[in-house]
């Protein structure tokens, strides 16, 4: 059988996908993760359930969203509330699971910096900032984040703090009594990094083919090595044969790099 | 008592320089309509808030009309980058003030249940807060944790735009319904626009749909079309096309000069807009209908 043949964030999608479990409530952003969430749900989760943060609850978009407000999440869905009550009643209250993050920058804590590069006053560059993600990284049970394995996206310490994972590391999190468990895996083009027991990032898996050495050049902080480093599963033709004929068809956010 | 007077009546009266404007809407029912016409008439000096400027902030302050943003997602959703807004605040020229979504909507919610502030629990994120005083923390009077406080938000105007509205200001929406419906409570005074005016009669034949009640309504404005390049679902699609043509437009002080005198100085009204759009995007921003399932609310 020929070997298959997949983008750099098709793989990143595929391995953010099988981190979600059958009836997970998911917090879920477009483009890529709502291609996770989508794959999940027609392949080993069919109960998931996707909220998005403009209010709509358990989406069934007949065609691909373009935008956190796109029309085909509403009709269909279970459910539709007003931006108050998404972030108190479901988010601040409890009721989510996973909440899909993103960010110009993780750091070496799974803090994010969505805000801006440079001082807060005199921004260099001025990033969207939080959006609905200050809240889902403190609140959902579980945290991920996919983003291609790059040194400026990994800062040992991130220059703003939108969101915050571990903070600074050993209790700092579970001080301030944040219900949620945190930024749990970081899926990159190179393989999953997770916290070890003191909050820190480290890299846990290889995707098939990449090695420690690839991920640790490419992360701005001396990436430690799990003892049990697995190799993750192989991309399998379902999973692409999904995302190609089903989700994505004219490939707007798999052929994207990032 | 009909409110229901022209959009350009309703802007030169309702809104003043120097104004804090809320022009609602989470992606749907984003009031362009109106944001044109404030552009038109000049307007000077307004805040403009909203959780996401979305290209109508883009377009008025690149037009001139603001001296402030408050906002909590600054970006071109679905694209990218909020180019005129985020330049503007890279090179000093434009005050802005910051939330996160939460903080934001909690804001508007103070200000719509006539509270002065409101809490949140803590996120473990504390640099907004160090670079907003307005965010604060105090003890819970009940022996928890301490909690976050935003003051209550109270616009001088909100600016919403509805499926259908009576000409009393009674509003019917649906879909994403985002932060409507606390905007015009939060407001001084409100500007509803609508797609369609209704017979009283339609709104009271399903009153758990009215979002928004006459009586917080300043004026009603019959404004077909109003949301593009946004939407109002059931009636039309979000034109994506045109978020991804912002971007390029918006990326040349030029090309957004030729912009807003070709499609807001250089149309009189929406009307005039709309049929400039042109008929193939018409087409293609059609939707096709599906419909709830009637209920029953009984004859008593």
């Amino acid at each position: 059988m020929p070997e298959l043949k997949y983008s750099s964030a098709e793989l990143m999608i595929i391995n953010a996908s099988r981190l979600l479990r059958d009836g997970d409530v998911v917090f879920v952003g477009v483009g890529q993760p709502n291609l996770a969430c989508n794959l999940a749900k027609r392949t080993h989760a069919p109960n998931l359930v996707m909220i998005y943060e403009a209010g709509v609850i358990g989406a069934e978009p007949e065609r691909l969203p373009l935008s956190i407000g796109d029309p085909t999440l509403v009709s269909g869905s279970l459910s539709v509330v007003s931006m108050y009550d998404i972030f108190a009643n479901y988010l601040q209250r409890g009721n989510v699971d996973v909440g899909f993050m993103g960010g110009a920058q993780i750091d070496k804590y799974g803090n994010i910096n969505a805000t801006t590069i440079g001082d807060y006053a005199q921004p260099k560059v001025r990033l969207p900032g939080s959006g609905g993600s200050q809240e889902i990284a403190a609140w959902a049970n579980r945290c991920y984040i996919m983003t291609p394995h790059q040194k400026r996206r990994f800062p040992e310490k991130v220059e703003f703090m939108t969101s915050a994972g571990f903070i600074s590391g050993g209790k700092a999190r579970a001080e301030r009594g944040l219900r949620g468990g945190g930024m749990l895996a970081v899926v990159t083009d190179i393989g999953i990094m997770e916290p070890d027991e003191t909050g820190e990032m480290i890299l846990t898996a290889l995707h098939p083919g990449k090695t420690a050495e690839e991920a640790q050049v490419n992360t701005g902080w001396s990436l430690k090595t799990a003892s049990a480093l697995r190799v993750t599963e192989p991309v399998t033709r379902k999973e692409l044969r999904i995302l190609h004929e089903e989700l994505d068809p004219t490939g707007i956010y798999l052929k994207a790099a990032g | 008592m009909s409110k229901l007077i022209p959009l350009k009546k309703a802007i030169a009266e309702f809104v003043n320089d120097g104004d804090i404007v809320y022009a609602a809407g989470f992606t749907h029912l984003i009031p362009f309509a109106a944001g044109h016409e404030i552009i038109r008439q000049g307007k000077k000096n307004l805040t403009l808030a909203r959780a996401t400027p979305d290209l109508i902030y883009d377009q008025m302050v690149a037009a001139g009309c603001a001296k402030k943003v408050i906002f909590s997602y600054m970006g071109n959703p679905g694209v990218g980058s909020l180019r005129i807004v985020r330049g503007a605040i890279e090179r000093g020229e434009l005050e802005w003030e910051e939330y996160s979504h939460f903080g934001m909507i909690t804001r508007l919610q103070a200000g719509a249940s006539g509270l002065p502030f409101l809490p949140m629990n803590q996120t473990g994120a504390e640099d907004l807060e160090r670079v907003n005083p307005l965010i604060k923390r105090i003890p819970d009077p009940y022996g928890g944790k301490d909690v976050i406080v935003v003051p209550a938000l109270n616009p001088d105007v909100a600016i919403v735009h509805v499926q259908r509205a009576d000409k009393n200001g009674n509003a019917h929406l649906w879909g994403i319904i985002g932060e409507q419906k606390e905007a015009a409570f939060a407001s001084k005074k409100v500007i509803l626009t609508a797609e369609e005016i209704v017979d009283e009669a339609v709104i009271r034949s399903d009153p758990n749909r009215t979002m928004i009640p006459g009586i917080v309504v300043s004026a009603v404005c019959h404004v077909p079309f109003a949301c593009h390049p946004s939407y109002a679902q059931g009636y039309y699609d979000r034109d994506n096309e045109f978020y991804l043509a912002w971007d390029k437009i918006s990326e040349s002080p030029e090309l957004t000069k030729q912009y807003l005198d070709e499609w807001v100085y250089g149309v009189k009204d929406r009307d005039a807009y709309w049929k400039k759009v042109g008929e193939k995007a018409h087409k293609r921003l059609k939707v096709k209908a599906k419909y709830s399932e009637k209920i029953n609310y009984g004859k008593y």
